[in-house]
């Protein structure tokens, strides 16, 4: 049943790249002209296009220019279970459109680890150029990484890490710790400003155990510990709103009056507490006397920022597509991509008052929210 | 010692009784902790609503309480159980939600049809899943939990397709209201208890109730008794698809958005538990609702003192099995047994 189902989507989507390769037909010769740079970087180019002729041949009758020119790019994407996500999977198909000279094959694995390693495999057995992959777990890579490795097809990795296995060319994603580093620090520098000498916060966590938790509760406790603020609670929200909303429900009940800085470590959990702190008749944002941060800043959660509901928001870049198609353009030259690269994330807050903070002896711009700067948000 | 008895023996003694030491706990916590013993159990009116932990097991524990109202039936009509009922939530709130969003989705402020409107729709389509889990248990004779699967993983996926895979948000406080407050009581707890209640009028004033434990206890001896036994299971589905979706409304009017992949996310398994916390038995036959919402509010209660308590989200699943594994087990027939031969052997020697 399950190979048969398999076969079936082998079937689908081989007629899914046949048609894809049609459809791109009329932008063919722009991009073929742009991406001929780059096939001289690229031996197996011809050899995959003769291998697949016999597949191939209505699209090819159609755009004969196209084949054997555009790069071919497989991505294993985790799944849709958040704004961040489907931002991240847009993002990679605007990039690796068929106008960029790309051929995208993207495989949405559902959070099922098994389905993601039968995509790459997939990958390796349609050989494709290059391969992206956002980790659902970080373990149990070695073996399908060396079949990569042995078929000659660079993987790159974004958002999520892989810890036990090196073969893969780059790493592109955010870290964590920095943005819990520039939480602290906006909240010290902000806190200064403004007078406000005693911390008392509440934190709400996401899921446990995911990298992003670890790396923001690190990081702003760093900081907590370094300014002697008090972290009354901290328990996990699950990285949604309801988790939110029962979080600080219940945080209202046991720290009435207590506290005066909520974090919560994604968007959907800061619009859960806020209803939670509604409800409960606490004031929060600007003009109330609860401190409200979030991460992840997805437009919604700038647009509160901008309305002075939340304090400020911290980025979580979900635009790795950008900086992976630089790697593959790098790959393709001949040259070496850095093994780790951070992508440049922004500090979004509400009023004017902080300009800048340091953040691991770096300074770094705090962005005062506008509506330009909500109209010029990517996601 | 007669009266004591008489309680101990009433169906609904244990489900309370395992409340009441889940409350416990609470009593001791804060104690321990040098707050007043009543701290948990603090109603306050703040803000002009009701306040308290008290209050947050009612509000909080309604979808599941709605849950097991259908899971009761459908547990005691066709000894099996319901498990597409957490995914049926979340299809009906994303269907009530794209309703209401309109054209605006996924970032809706205004209502683009009215609030009944996308409500009935969600039902509509809580029903239909419910006629179809029934139809495939009554008339085509698939056993419920195989006959459930289907829907339990296609019914979320469903409502993921619906919302183009984003969450759907309907930011309107009309809409809002269904999870949130009407005057100073929670919606949700008006709506457990309404509810309830025209379930309990229903079973008790009509034959349903009988038919639903005769159809349950024998299904071949209520058909040739004449009663249409698959009528009364696919039925009985039916209500349980209606309640999933009345369940999912809340849901999502609680976060003013339908979050396919997280609403009713293993609220299956917290009905089926409450059934059987409720002391009933998940071979069919006889059953006792108001058994199930306590259970139903157990579960929620549970969950609540995991918060009060500050026990990190880690290692609350391990918390919550020791307790419901102490429950299941108080109630097994045979720790029963061991505790009726212990008493009687007292009453031998106080003889």
């Amino acid at each position: 049943m399950k190979r048969k189902l398999a076969l079936m989507m082998v079937a689908a989507m081989t007629m899914a790249s046949v048609v894809g390769c049609g459809g791109g037909s009329d932008e063919a010769a722009p991009a073929a002209a742009e991406t001929e740079t780059e096939a001289p970087a690229e031996t197996e180019a011809p050899a995959e296009t003769e291998a697949e002729a016999p597949a191939e041949t209505e699209a090819e009758a159609e755009a004969p220019a196209a084949s054997g020119d555009v790069i071919r790019v497989g991505f294993a994407q985790v799944g849709h279970e958040s704004d961040w996500r489907t931002a991240a999977t847009q993002s990679a198909q605007t990039v690796f459109s068929a106008e960029n000279g790309y051929e995208l094959s993207f495989v949405d694995c559902d959070n099922d680890s098994a389905a993601q390693l039968e995509a790459v495999r997939n990958f390796i057995q349609q050989d494709m150029d290059y391969i992206i992959i956002d980790p659902i777990v970080s373990t149990g890579w070695d073996a399908v990484l060396t079949e990569c490795e042995d078929a000659g097809i660079p993987v790159v990795v974004i958002d999520r890490t892989i810890d036990d296995s090196d073969k893969y060319v780059s790493w592109v994603g955010s870290d964590f710790k920095v943005e819990g580093l520039a939480c602290g620090e906006w909240l010290a520098a902000y806190a200064e400003a403004k007078g406000i000498s005693e911390i008392n916060a509440l934190v709400i966590e996401g899921s446990t155990g995911a990298s992003a938790t670890i790396g923001r509760t690190e990081g702003f406790k760093e900081i907590a510990d370094r300014e002697g603020w008090t972290i009354l609670d901290s328990q996990d929200g699950d990285f949604t709103e309801a988790g939110g909303q029962e979080v600080m429900e219940s945080y209202c009940q046991s720290y009435a009056g207590q506290f005066n800085v909520v974090i919560c470590q994604n968007d959907n959990e800061a619009y859960g507490a806020m209803t939670a702190m509604d409800a409960a008749g606490v004031t929060y944002g600007v003009d109330g006397d609860v401190i409200i941060v979030s991460f992840d800043s997805n437009k919604p959660a700038v647009q509160l920022v901008l309305d002075g509901k939340l304090n400020a928001t911290f980025e979580c870049n979900p635009l790795a597509a950008p900086t992976v198609d630089e790697v593959i353009k790098q790959l393709a030259a001949g040259e070496t991509p850095e093994k780790e690269i951070y992508m440049a994330e922004a500090w979004l807050a509400s009023e004017d008052i902080v300009s800048s903070i340091t953040v691991n002896g770096e300074e770094q711009p705090i962005i005062h929210v506008t509506d330009e700067v909500l109209a010029n948000r990517a996601y | 010692m007669s009266n004591i008895k008489k309680l101990t023996k009433n169906q609904l003694f244990l489900p309370i009784f395992c409340m009441f030491l889940v409350l416990c706990a609470n009593i001791i916590y804060d104690v321990a902790h040098g707050s007043p013993f009543y701290n948990f159990f603090a109603v306050s009116v703040t803000n002009g609503m009701l306040q308290g932990r008290l209050i947050n097991i009612l509000n909080r524990g309604s979808e599941i309480a709605i849950l097991a109202i259908g899971m009761t039936l459908v547990v005691s009509a066709s000894a099996g159980t319901d498990i597409s009922v957490g995914s049926v939530m979340s299809l009906c709130a994303s269907v009530c939600c794209v309703l209401l969003a309109g054209a605006a989705a996924p970032q809706a402020t205004e209502l683009a049809v009215p609030l009944i409107v996308g409500v009935l729709g969600g039902l509509i389509i809580g029903c239909v899943c419910g006629a179809f889990n029934g139809f495939l248990v009554a008339n085509l004779n698939i056993q419920p939990m195989v006959a459930t699967l289907i829907l339990w993983s296609a019914a979320r996926a469903i409502g993921l397709l619906l919302c183009n895979d984003l969450i759907v948000y309907v930011r309107n406080d009309t809409f809002a209201v269904i999870g949130g407050y009407v005057g100073i009581i929670p919606t949700p707890i008006i709506i457990a208890v309404a509810c309830v209640a025209i379930t309990m009028l229903v079973l008790k004033k009509t034959a349903m109730g009988l038919y639903i434990q005769s159809v349950g206890i024998n299904k071949k001896a209520s058909r040739i008794a004449g009663l249409n036994s698959q009528r009364i299971i696919f039925l009985c589905y039916v209500l349980c698809g209606l309640c999933a979706g009345i369940a999912g409304i809340v849901g999502a009017s609680r976060i003013t958005s339908a979050d396919s992949n997280n609403i009713g996310l293993n609220y299956e398994l917290d009905a089926i538990l409450a059934v059987a916390l409720g002391g009933n038995s998940l071979g069919g036959g006889k059953f006792n609702l108001i058994g199930s919402i306590i259970g139903a509010y157990t579960i929620q209660a549970i969950t609540t003192t995991m918060y009060n308590m500050g026990v990190s989200a880690a290692v609350t699943p391990v918390f919550k099995a020791v307790v419901v594994i102490v429950i299941v087990a108080i109630q097994a027939p045979p720790v029963r047994a061991f505790f009726k031969k212990l008493s009687a052997k007292k009453g031998v020697v106080n003889a």
